[in-house]
């Protein structure tokens, strides 16, 4: 099994990523990378990452969540986080990176916040 | 309790990073401390073998990182060798200051020192920097 599954789907404008499995050095870091690359390359740049699957991320995979932050906000798009894990919560909290991620639970709250 | 001993020697590559942890978490789960100190300690040592295998040892495979678990009644002890030139931790820049925020890297140290209870390296005369990890009971 993949470390990171990553499926699409469309909400109106917006993508959103269902992930699961491990953002960390190696596989699940490259897998985001890749994933996010192609969705800028669509044009897709309103881009919803739903992280309720996601039970383990070390300092790589949060550098990959940044720099997917940072590449979409290039393009004028916007990236927003969606069901963290209290683990992946308390390490957004402890990096200050809550402050600069824009954080949802609930989906329909998160897809209107790009209206 | 006994003080038990565990080595490891593994091969300058990424995989070794996951291989180290499941090693560690195996002995961790031996050596019977909380799910919390066990979380801590399994951020911990992947991000301190990854420094060994990406920093240290520059995924040169003709280098290996050797990796000591002590467990003893007071504390769970890991440290982690490379064979790469050595470093200054204070020359790390905080990761949480407010120009490095959106920076892509640099966390790892900043983790390992969240984690644990006691982290601190030493360059050897003969080559390799090994950082030394503690997490009391």
């Amino acid at each position: 099994m993949a470390e990171l599954n990553i499926s699409e789907r469309q909400a109106g404008d917006v993508t959103v990523l269902d992930m699961s499995g491990k953002i960390t050095i190696g596989e699940g870091s490259v897998a985001l990378r890749t994933a996010i690359r192609r969705l800028l390359e669509e044009g897709k740049k309103r881009i919803l990452l739903n992280l309720a699957g996601v039970g383990y991320i070390d300092s790589s995979g949060i550098g990959e969540l940044v720099s997917s932050y940072t590449a979409i906000g290039k393009e004028n798009g916007q990236l927003k986080l969606l069901n963290l894990t209290q683990k992946l919560q308390d390490l957004l909290t402890i990096t200050k990176l809550l402050t600069v991620f824009d954080v949802y639970e609930s989906e329909a709250e998160a897809l209107n916040s790009f209206k | 309790m006994t003080v038990e001993k565990t080595e490891l020697s593994l091969p300058s590559r990424i995989e070794t990073v996951a291989a180290a942890a499941a090693a560690v978490a195996e002995f961790v789960s031996r050596s019977g401390v909380s799910d919390d100190a066990a979380f801590g300690i399994d951020m911990a040592v992947r991000e301190a073998v990854t420094n060994a295998v990406v920093h240290g040892n520059r995924q040169d495979e003709g280098k290996v990182v050797d990796i000591t678990l002590k467990s003893s009644p007071d504390a769970v002890e890991i440290s982690v060798h490379d064979q790469g030139p050595g470093f200054n931790p204070s020359d790390v820049p905080d990761p949480t200051a407010a120009e490095n925020i959106l920076k892509t890297s640099g966390r790892g140290i900043f983790f390992m020192r969240s984690f644990m209870d006691e982290v601190d390296w030493l360059i050897r005369p003969e080559g390799g920097t090994t950082v030394r990890m503690l997490k009391r009971r």
